[in-house]
């Protein structure tokens, strides 16, 4: 899923300042999952903003929504019927839902409430980690499952590289090597010979953030 | 034991501390309480066995929450102790009442902006 | 011969060859260079010139080789993937080979986050095996990556770095092997100070006939001090400093040191010398490019042969 974090209180306060009616605009989706934007975060958001402006001596007047999800136009136009009543959106979902508020209520700024971080899943209760980098073209089929795009720091397809210590990455003690993950794994499945030597050619990187914004298209699935 | 309880001390009672939320915590502050402290069983003796450990937890983050937000995050504490220990509940009162004494009333009722 | 590199020139004869580093200044002072290669004339046969080190900025490989080429060395560019795309990369190696420079060592570039630049974007567009191919389709089949034809090859002598010592242990000679396969000529160790664990490594090496299509230059680091050693021992991964070397340095007052850490230094080289499949010796000492002479003199490798 889409893994996001909220944005530090003060950020959110700075952003919000000028209005006195907000809607805050949580999703039931990715973010709910890693507690980031769905309706309890909603609810602790809008308290937390509500408890800052009674500080400061200050009315503030907030709508508390929380949507299916923001990257459905059907959902995102739930609002449509009140949005008009108010000065500004704070959506916590990611940056998609974000995006498709300011596209669809053009009239009032959408401002973000977290920061979407990775596409990723959850290791255990409180902890998530980043999994894929949406490159566009997987090989995992090539690494036994384990992504050297997203595992490996510098995105190697043929490592380690020199600076794999003791199956750690260079750049923190904390992150496993990613090409040590992948020949552990190729050794489990027994392909081990059969693919470490082979030299992996130069990514087509087209397909990923490289070639500009990308779309998908079904059209057995289009009206 | 006709130990002298402080007056303003308002005690809600829970089954367990665990059953406490982030939400409840900030809502109080929201609504302007001086001072709020959680009283769960001793480290390792949790009827439920780990509520008061993700009690901790919470009341570590809605500190956090609570000095983002200008509110001096004393005002927010956990304490533990057994059932039967009389004496330290009113010890643990009468602290927490002069700690916020101290500190005054919240900056949420006053309306004179960050206290720290 | 694949270049007009003496490098090449030198270890096809046969002899023991000599290369050191330089690392260029952090401004733009054509002079820091110069003074540095002053220090090694007549020492080296090719000379490596660093391409950001530990992501640090710094003037540019592709730039010191050319002020060192004037001086009359045979330089060696060292670049990364780090920074550049293909197509940088590319354009880099056809304006090496222009200008002169016969020699390209390929590698992945340490991750920025350790530089003085963390915020920066990095590249990785290929890593250095990849890079080594793309050297080796330009200068033999005279191609571009995409497949097309370029007008003048890069005449390049290709090298590549490789660890003994780093981890995973098994994997180190088969990825050895990998960049002999891409097109490595010559291979740059990390520096050695365990040399019962690099004997053990050139082993695998012979018996997989590697040093037969490939010139292994071993790695070798003057010791300034105990702390020093305990520094690389401790702090930098993949590097493996035996604990008898610590003590011996110990052993000896803080002053001799220095003199101590030279004299293990030819200790090493004349012992590499002796290793099936070693062809020579790269010196590298990190500020302190002085001793790289002392070093290469006290371990018989002086005068460097006509070729």
């Amino acid at each position: 899923m889409v893994v996001a974090e909220q944005k530090p209180l003060e950020e959110i306060l700075e952003m919000i300042k000028a209005y006195d009616q907000l809607i805050v605009a949580g999703c039931k989706g990715c973010v709910a999952v890693c507690a980031a934007g769905g309706e309890k975060e909603v609810r602790f958001l809008a308290s937390a903003i509500r408890t800052a402006r009674k500080m400061e001596g200050r009315e503030v007047e907030i709508k508390e929504v929380t949507l299916e999800r923001q990257c459905d136009p059907e959902y995102v136009e739930q609002l449509r019927a009140f949005v008009g009543e108010y000065q500004a959106i704070l959506s916590i979902a990611c940056g998609v839902g974000v995006q498709y508020l300011a596209e669809h209520y053009r009239e009032i700024p959408a401002l973000p409430g977290v920061n979407t971080t990775f596409v990723g899943g959850a290791e255990k209760q409180g902890l998530w980690t980043e999994r894929c980098q949406c490159c566009g073209n997987c090989v995992l089929h090539l690494t036994g499952g384990i992504c050297p795009i997203t595992r490996c720091s510098k995105s190697l397809l043929n490592g380690p590289c020199g600076g794999s210590s003791g199956g750690k990455c260079e750049i923190d003690p904390e992150v496993p090597c990613g090409w040590q993950l992948i020949i552990d794994r190729l050794k489990e499945l027994g392909e081990f010979e059969r693919r470490y030597l082979e030299i992996l050619p130069p990514k087509d990187w087209s397909t990923s953030r490289d070639g500009g914004p990308r779309k998908v298209v079904r059209e057995d699935l289009m009206k | 034991m006709r130990l002298d309880c402080p007056p303003n001390v308002k005690i809600i009672r829970l089954p367990c501390t665990g059953r406490i939320d982030t939400i409840h915590l900030l809502r109080a502050f929201e609504g302007g309480i001086d001072g709020l402290y959680v009283a769960g069983c001793l480290e390792g003796e949790c009827h439920f066995l780990t509520g008061n450990l993700q009690a901790k937890r919470r009341v570590e983050y809605v500190k956090g929450v609570l000095k983002a937000l200008g509110i001096n995050p004393e005002r927010l504490q956990m304490y533990n102790l057994s059932a039967a220990m009389g004496s330290r509940f009113v010890e643990i009162a009468r602290e927490m009442t002069e700690r916020i004494w101290q500190l005054g009333p919240s900056p949420v009722r006053t309306g004179k902006g960050r206290e720290v | 011969m694949k270049s007009s590199s003496r490098l090449e020139r030198v270890l096809t004869a046969g002899y023991f060859a000599v290369t050191s580093e330089c690392g260029p200044p952090r401004g733009a002072d054509p002079e820091a260079i110069r003074r540095k290669g002053e220090l090694l004339r007549g020492v080296v046969d090719a000379v490596n010139v660093t391409d950001c080190q530990t992501a640090v900025v710094r003037m540019s490989s592709l730039s010191s080789c050319l002020l060192l080429k004037e001086m009359g060395f045979e330089p060696i560019l060292q670049m990364v993937t780090r920074d550049r795309n293909r197509i940088a990369i590319q354009s880099d190696i056809l304006g090496a080979a222009a200008l002169g420079i016969n020699n390209i060592l390929c590698l992945t570039g340490d991750h920025q986050r350790a530089g003085d630049h963390p915020q920066a974007k990095n590249v990785f567009d290929l890593d250095s095996i990849q890079l080594i191919a793309a050297v080796k389709a330009m200068r033999d089949e005279g191609k571009f990556l995409n497949g097309e034809e370029l007008t003048v090859p890069p005449k390049l002598f290709i090298g590549a770095a490789a660890n003994p010592f780093a981890d995973p242990f098994e994997i180190r000679v088969l990825r050895l092997a990998k960049k002999v396969a891409a097109g490595a000529d010559f291979i740059q160790t990390q520096c050695i100070y365990n040399l019962e664990r690099f004997r053990d490594w050139m082993k695998q090496v012979v018996d997989m006939g590697l040093h037969e299509k490939v010139f292994i230059l071993a790695g070798v680091t003057p010791l300034k001090s105990v702390g020093m050693a305990r520094y690389m021992k401790n702090m930098v991964p993949g590097m493996d400093v035996p604990d008898e070397l610590i003590a011996r340095l110990k052993g000896v007052p803080k002053e001799k040191q220095p003199e101590e850490g030279v004299k293990i230094a030819i200790e090493t080289v004349e012992q590499l010398k002796e290793i099936e499949g070693v062809s020579g010796v790269h010196i590298m000492a990190i500020e302190w490019e002085e001793k790289v002479r002392e070093i290469a003199e006290g371990a018989g490798l002086l005068p460097r042969p006509e070729v």
